[in-house]
């Protein structure tokens, strides 16, 4: 404390940060995960403004040029389709913009029932985990009485009582999601809530709720970050299985994992309605992973 | 005497992200045989890596230049093969937390077992055999059902003796023991001390002693070689380092030792009573193994009397699991109690609600004894601090008050956005300490506060919290195992014993006359830094651990004559005004535990 007088100078000018500051600028430092970022932005713009992006519609059926392989395309096929950036479907329908637009119902399933997974697992498994005793078994075990219902018999149920709604989809998946992240998010509360921080700020006068978000919440940010990046994909695979089984989406509506799904069939034949919906996919999946990678290192200070 | 070891010239570089760090500076050092040296230092002077690097066990992104010879010999940068060979063989360590020092999913046995069978060819029953020997040897009470133990099931004490046995059962030549009773109460420091001691003189064995305390030193070492950023700053027989030392570097760190002779903190005006806590009791229910298990009741506290003072401080002193912490936490309602009554300025805190507890949290705080663990890692310490201020006092101007705090305990207030792993131990409990200070508290309850920091460090938290009482008129309870520390600050001393209260009486009395043979054996505990007193002290030492609080007879410990009556508890009697003293035995000899 030599040049107390300098560093009192200093100080006056320097304001406090909070975590959240510093995160976020620890994760735009992080070159893959502004990577991931800037790509996923892409996509999502180019789902976005899709139908400027080509003159077809989602839904043009053309016999004339089925199952058709893009003009450019270097390696043998029945028949191309010159005007048709990724080739045509088993009906003719261009390939592209129904790329484009299973990205939109893909993304929105992906993000929308992860986030309501994210903010209703983490504050219920934090809540139960922080209160315990009594309220804590309660509340597991209600978890796992949701736990034990068959996941498709539900998604039927809700579709019978509420007829047919795509934001059923996002329900049926959220609900079930977010169990798991209850429990993860539970058992690491569990183990932070005898720390001596978490004592301290207790005598610091700091109420429960205050505790929970200031203290447990950001605490438990790495595992969580961890299962958010591997839940994304886990959701848009199931909103694929459920529209293969007639209860997500209906055509002429698509998503990816049902142009996936179509394109597994045709795969000898028309490898490209397997390739481009998948190589999207993929590289989606990248980004969210690098996105997760990146925020949680950058919400942890320990990581330089 | 030949030299066993002999390090020179040994420089070691780590390449961290930030650029190349210097961490230890042309160190060379000689270890004969059948000897002790000392390598005292702060935390971070290099001690440890010293020692890690000489036998190749630096971490990944460090690198070591100059000699190392082990019986002329070199190893500094020999084969796996050789080093393994010598590590745990000739050459073993013991290191400074016993508890993750051991495997939690192996029995005792087997890890001892595992050293041995390692170097030498033996049979199962004969390592098995050598394994109970060195339990008994290094004192471990029924030695052949220890062996089947996990290390959960045993106490620090208990395990550091495991890693005693463990690093002795292959006969080495060189035991390196690296802050070898740092996380230990005193108590149980001096019977690992006894134990080293005994490791040389009788099996001739050579101990290397690291340590930051020159009081654990002193006992043992027959030279003594102090360092300080990564140097050697002065060597000398441990006589001439602690009679005559050289360097200013030396003087300071024995100068911060508490000393045998000090002046107990001078008796202030102490203003009205502030805190008033009748025959508090906190229990806990322990359940057996099994399903059916029985619930068992752990009294953790057990009826502990006491009033504190404005301005005045009472010392709470005694070994792990005696209740004093659980005491503390109950006074500051953050543990429900099971009996009695805690009065806060004429108020019974029982009868408030939970959110008036809340507000009255502005008057009591609390600094804990692990600075960096009593922080939360992902705030800033300039949030950690605000906090209180936050919650007990909303829209007032924090960010000044937040500064001059942060001033106050001798932190730079440019440090607010410091997180607190970028901190040393001692300036995160100056964190911990602004954190409690910041709201103008009546009351500070210092758990254990200093005893996880360096002694050269302690004793500046020490004269920091003295300052701070001295300005504000500050009450404090301080909690510690370590009597000496306790001495420099408190005006009264309560000396505690499985949840009661053994001797409660004014520090000057406490420390001239101590009457119950617990505080006695406590006080033998401490260690001065004199080689030749201690040497030659006898000390009234405890042997074995502390007896389970779940053993009703526990409290009759030192009154065996009532062991007829289990549900009896010792009274306590006031010998000499403000002295009180529980019922014992006179006769009951101290060393007795069981």
């Amino acid at each position: 404390m030599s040049a107390t007088g300098q560093t009192l100078k200093a100080a006056v000018e320097l304001k406090g940060r909070s975590l959240w500051v510093d995160a976020r600028a620890r994760l735009l430092r992080n070159r893959a995960a502004v990577t991931g970022i800037v790509i996923l932005a892409a996509i999502t713009a180019l789902a976005l403004l899709a139908p400027l992006l080509s003159s077809y519609a989602y839904d043009e059926v053309n016999y004339d040029i089925i199952t058709c392989a893009p003009g450019w395309w270097p390696w043998h096929a029945a028949c191309t389709a010159p005007g048709h950036l990724f080739g045509t479907d088993a009906v003719g329908r261009d390939l592209f913009v129904r790329v484009l637009y299973g990205a939109r119902v893909s993304l929105a399933v992906g993000l929308v029932a992860t986030l309501v997974s994210l903010l209703i697992g983490v504050l219920y498994g934090a809540t139960a985990g922080y209160l315990g005793g009594r309220i804590d078994g309660l509340m597991m075990r209600i978890v796992d009485v949701l736990y034990s219902l068959p996941f498709v018999f539900f998604v039927i149920i809700l579709m019978v009582v509420f007829d047919r709604n795509f934001f059923l989809l996002f329900i049926a998946i959220g609900a079930v999601e977010w169990l798991t992240m209850a429990r993860i998010v539970r058992g690491q509360t569990l183990s932070l809530k005898h720390k001596e921080f978490i004592e301290a700020a207790r005598a610091g006068g700091v109420s429960p709720f205050a505790i929970i978000t200031r203290h447990i919440v950001p605490n438990v940010v790495g595992p969580v970050m961890v299962y958010v990046t591997l839940t994304v994909p886990g959701v848009i695979l199931t909103e694929s299985f459920l529209s293969f089984l007639g209860l997500g989406i209906q055509e002429p509506l698509t998503s990816w994992g049902v142009l996936i799904s179509d394109g597994a069939d045709q795969m000898e034949t028309a490898p490209w309605m397997l390739l481009f919906p998948a190589l999207f996919m993929a590289v989606t999946l990248f980004c969210f992973n690098f996105i997760g990678d990146g925020l949680r290192d950058a919400l942890d200070p320990k990581d330089r | 005497m030949s030299a066993l070891l002999e390090i020179s010239h040994l420089d070691v570089h780590f390449a961290t992200p930030d650029g190349d760090v210097h961490a230890l500076k042309d160190a060379s050092l000689t270890i004969n045989e059948a000897e002790c040296l000392g390598v005292v230092g702060e935390s971070g002077s290099g001690k440890s890596q010293l020692f890690l690097a000489a036998f190749g066990l630096l971490a990944g992104n460090g690198r070591a230049t100059g000699s190392v010879r082990y019986r002329g010999e070199e190893i500094l940068g020999a084969p796996a093969r050789r080093l393994n060979a010598l590590r745990g063989g000739a050459v073993t360590m013991i290191f400074q937390d016993p508890l993750t020092s051991l495997t939690p999913h192996m029995r005792i046995g087997e890890q001892i077992i595992e050293a041995l069978t390692h170097h030498q060819k033996i049979s199962r029953d004969d390592a098995v055999k050598r394994a109970r020997e060195m339990l008994d040897y290094v004192r471990i009470p029924e030695s052949a059902r220890r062996l089947r133990q996990y290390p959960h099931e045993l106490s620090g004490g208990m395990r550091q003796r495991v890693m005693i046995a463990m690093a002795t059962i292959t006969g080495p030549d060189l035991i390196i023991a690296d802050e070898p009773t740092t996380a230990l109460d005193v108590t149980v420091q001096a019977q690992i001390l006894e134990i080293l001691r005994a490791l040389k003189t009788d099996k001739k064995t050579a101990i290397a002693m690291v340590s930051h305390d020159m009081g654990v030193i002193a006992g043992l070492a027959d030279r003594v070689q102090v360092m300080r950023h990564g140097a050697i700053v002065e060597t000398g027989t441990a006589d001439e380092i602690f009679y005559a030392p050289r360097h200013a570097y030396t003087r300071m760190l024995l100068d911060a030792l508490p000393k045998a002779d000090e002046v107990p903190a001078p008796a202030t005006e102490v203003g009205a009573p502030l805190l008033t806590v009748e025959d508090v009791k906190v229990s806990f229910p322990v359940k057996d193994k099994g399903l059916f298990g029985k619930t068992r009741t752990l009294r953790a506290v057990d009826g502990i009397s006491f009033t504190l003072h404005q301005g005045e401080t009472l010392g709470i002193v005694g070994e792990s699991g005696c209740g004093k912490s659980t005491l503390a936490r109950a006074v500051l309602q953050l543990l429900p109690k099971t009996g009695g009554r805690v009065v806060w300025l004429g108020r019974d805190l029982d009868a408030a609600t939970q959110s008036d507890i809340r507000k009255l949290r502005k008057d009591f705080q609390i600094v804990f004894q692990d600075p960096l663990a009593s922080l939360d890692p992902r705030m800033p310490i300039g949030v950690s601090i605000a906090e209180p201020l936050k919650t007990l006092e909303p829209g007032r101007a924090g960010k000044d008050k937040v500064r001059a705090i942060m001033q106050r305990v001798g932190l730079d207030p440019a440090w607010i956005n410091r997180y607190p792993h970028e901190l040393s131990g001692g300036q995160n409990q100056r964190v911990g300490l602004a954190r409690a200070m910041i709201v103008g508290p009546q009351m500070l309850v210092c758990d254990e506060a200093v005893s996880a920091l360096d002694v050269s460090i302690q004793a500046q938290i020490v004269a920091l919290i003295r300052d701070l009482q001295a300005e504000t008129r500050l009450s404090l309870m301080f909690i510690s195992h370590d009597l000496s520390v306790v001495r420099r600050l408190s005006h009264r001393v309560m000396v505690l014993y499985l949840g009661r209260i053994v001797e409660l009486a004014p520090s000057a009395a406490l420390y001239a006359d101590p009457r119950h043979p617990y505080t006695r054996a406590l006080l033998s505990a401490v260690l001065s830094p004199d080689p030749r007193a201690e040497r030659a002290r006898k000390r009234e030492l405890l042997t074995g651990d502390l007896p389970s609080p779940l053993d009703p007879r526990a409290q009759l410990t030192f009154l065996k004559s009532r062991l007829g009556e289990p549900d009896y508890r010792p009274r306590l009697i006031e010998v000499a005004p403000q002295h009180f003293v529980a019922e014992h035995d006179e006769a009951a000899a101290a060393a007795s535990r069981s």
